[in-house]
């Protein structure tokens, strides 16, 4: 059985359903990441498993115990919130140690893990300053030691980094990952932001309208979505209109171009949309993508060592990337271009 | 632009005249117990009077307990609401208000109705249930000024976010109102405090109706007995409130956490 179960959770704000039948497991020392749209649910699930709302129907499970029916304060679980929530009356170390302090601990083991958590996260010697002297990425880190002092049973981040700058974003990203790896802590992490989860998660649950769209790991979620809210949510997408040909070959017309994408489809004359991400899409020939659209090049914008290049196929954008190469000067807007794709990268979304 | 500079400074000079100018008058006054020379005569005389020194501790020790009441209902009130019931909020503040409207005296004639010696609660009746009816009456006089102080003081953090962290670290209720919200609104309370302090030191009918023998009615016979000593317990009266009011101004400015960010 898995360290944290959520069975069948639901909640609904008066008429409205947050949550519609949400399941998952976590094992015990797993990365978890909610990944959605505001107003997607993903915050009211990890708020019920604090304990902070109370699921209308559905249970949760922590290491075998259930816990649907007790107080936040006696679930044994670490927070760190957007907003820090550090006392601000308390120094950093009062208020690291004050999770122990309520268990009621000695002063010498207090004092001796508050030592320990604050060197965890790097800042040993600000133990004697108030929070407001702190930056933010600083108390950030203090609050993540405050949640992991007395040692809870999983840990749960509500998108903590979205407070802070686009660089301490990033480091403290990883900070976060390696001291989770470190201490083996069963982590739920909620983000809006697709490259926060994917650079981070063990699994990844993306939510959409209350449910979990899919399931898993960074790798299976960026190239394998399911659905269609999956695969335009996370990363860049591009979509191509097609009509079904043949649907027993899988033969298909891409603005006048056949393709075979060898897989079954919907019936004869059937429209869909084929996505493709920007990365299996290449400017003119290139071995192994032999499946050749003309078009006209749309925008094209210079990012230092990356070009991104918007080409216009029968009236479909399709967004790629090029290297920056100093000998070769970006192509010109409205100029002719051709692009080629392996069928294989080629998805076909399900509504 | 000369003429709007002017009459402004004309307005306050008017107004410093007519604040000033009697309490000035007052204090001149004070000093001159004795025939020919300013002293502080009268003051020595209030100050040792043993009557003086009786009915202000008593004035002093109710203002401290009403403190306590007042800060025991307020905080709790007012976080809660803040927190859970921030639809009531309207309705509670017109409550904390009421005291400002309804005279103190109305107050105290319904309490002496229903806890007369021949009521159910016989309050009146004992030395002990006196003195808790003029601490509730007390009490009820200072929530305009402690209530709002504690709500504006809460304003200025995150309740919410401040209440669910400590409840992740295992707080219960009485813990976080203890520990995390009382000493966050601490300099609100303060404020709040003083104002209830200057208030019940100089409160007179509360105190008259009960029989009590408090600073306000020691005050009033001063004031009709004698000629000198009542202005310099006038003074003496100003200079506490006026304590008060710099009280709150030093310890809003030196509270350490509360600092602006630097």
């Amino acid at each position: 059985m898995a360290f944290l179960e959520l069975e069948h959770l639901e909640k609904s704000f008066g008429a409205t359903r947050v949550v519609k039948d949400f399941q998952l497991s976590v094992e015990k020392g797993e990365f978890v990441s909610f990944l959605g749209p505001s107003g997607c649910g993903k915050t009211t699930v990890l708020r019920m498993v604090a304990g902070f709302e109370t699921p209308t129907s559905g249970g949760i499970r922590i290491d075998g115990q259930e816990v649907t029916g007790l107080r936040p304060n006696q679930r044994n679980i670490g927070m760190v919130f957007q907003a820090y929530a550090l006392f601000p009356n308390l120094t950093v170390a009062q208020n690291v140690g004050f999770g122990l302090r309520i268990k009621g601990q000695s002063r010498s083991d207090i004092d001796r893990r508050v030592t320990e958590m604050l060197t965890l996260i790097g800042l040993p010697d600000l133990g004697d300053r108030y929070p407001f002297q702190l930056s933010g990425g600083q108390q950030q880190r203090v609050a993540l030691a405050r949640a992991l002092a007395p040692r809870p049973r999983v840990l749960l981040l509500d998108e903590p980094l979205s407070a802070l700058d686009a660089k301490i974003r990033v480091s403290l990203r990883d900070e976060i990952r390696s001291i989770q790896r470190e201490l083996g802590i069963t982590t739920i992490f909620v983000t809006h932001d697709q490259e926060e989860a994917l650079s981070i998660s063990d699994r990844i649950v993306v939510m959409h309208q209350g449910v979990a769209d899919q399931v898993g790991t960074p790798f299976e979620i960026y190239n394998r979505p399911t659905t269609r809210f999956v695969a335009q949510f996370v990363g860049t997408l591009n979509l191509l209109d097609a009509t079904v040909l043949n649907a027993a070959t899988g033969q298909v017309s891409v603005g006048g171009t056949q393709v075979a994408l060898n897989r079954a489809l919907p019936g004869d004359g059937t429209s869909l949309s084929l996505a493709l991400r920007p990365e299996v899409v290449s400017l003119g020939r290139h071995e192994g993508r032999n499946l050749i659209l003309s078009g006209r090049i749309a925008e094209v914008h210079f990012l230092g060592s990356v070009i991104r290049v918007k080409v216009d196929v029968a009236g479909n954008m399709v967004s790629l990337d090029t290297f920056n190469r100093p000998d070769l000067p970006p192509p010109a807007v409205g100029s002719a271009a051709e692009i080629s794709v392996s069928e294989r990268d080629l998805l076909v979304l399900a509504e | 632009m000369m003429g709007r500079r002017f009459w402004s400074g004309l307005a306050v000079f008017g107004s410093f005249l007519y604040f000033f100018l009697p309490l000035l008058g007052m204090f001149m006054f004070s000093l001159r117990m004795k025939r020919g020379e300013l002293s502080f005569e009268a003051y020595r005389v209030v100050l040792t009077d043993p009557q003086f020194q009786t009915t202000f501790l008593y004035s002093m020790i109710l203002a401290l307990i009403t403190i306590v009441f007042g800060t025991l209902i307020s905080v709790p009130t007012a976080y809660w609401v803040r927190l859970k019931l921030p639809k009531l909020r309207p309705v509670i503040e017109f409550i904390t208000l009421l005291p400002l409207v309804i005279p103190p005296i109305v107050i105290v004639f319904g309490y002496i109705r229903l806890y007369n010696t021949s009521s159910v609660l016989p309050l009146t009746g004992s030395w002990l249930g006196t003195n808790l009816l003029v601490l509730f009456g007390y009490t009820v006089l200072s929530l305009p000024y402690m209530y709002r102080a504690v709500d504006t003081g809460l304003r200025a953090i995150d309740v919410a976010t401040l209440t669910e962290a400590a409840q992740s670290l295992g707080a219960g209720w009485v813990t976080i109102l203890a520990q995390v919200i009382l000493p966050n609104v601490l300099v609100s309370v303060l404020s709040g405090a003083f104002l209830t302090f200057a208030i019940v030191i100089g409160e007179y009918v509360f105190a008259a109706l009960l029989n009590l023998n408090t600073f306000g009615p020691y005050m009033f016979w001063m004031g009709g007995n004698r000629a000198y000593e009542p202005s310099a317990l006038a003074v003496i009266a100003f200079a506490i409130t006026w304590a008060c009011m710099g009280l709150i101004q030093l310890v809003s400015r030196f509270s350490k956490f509360s600092q602006v960010k630097r």
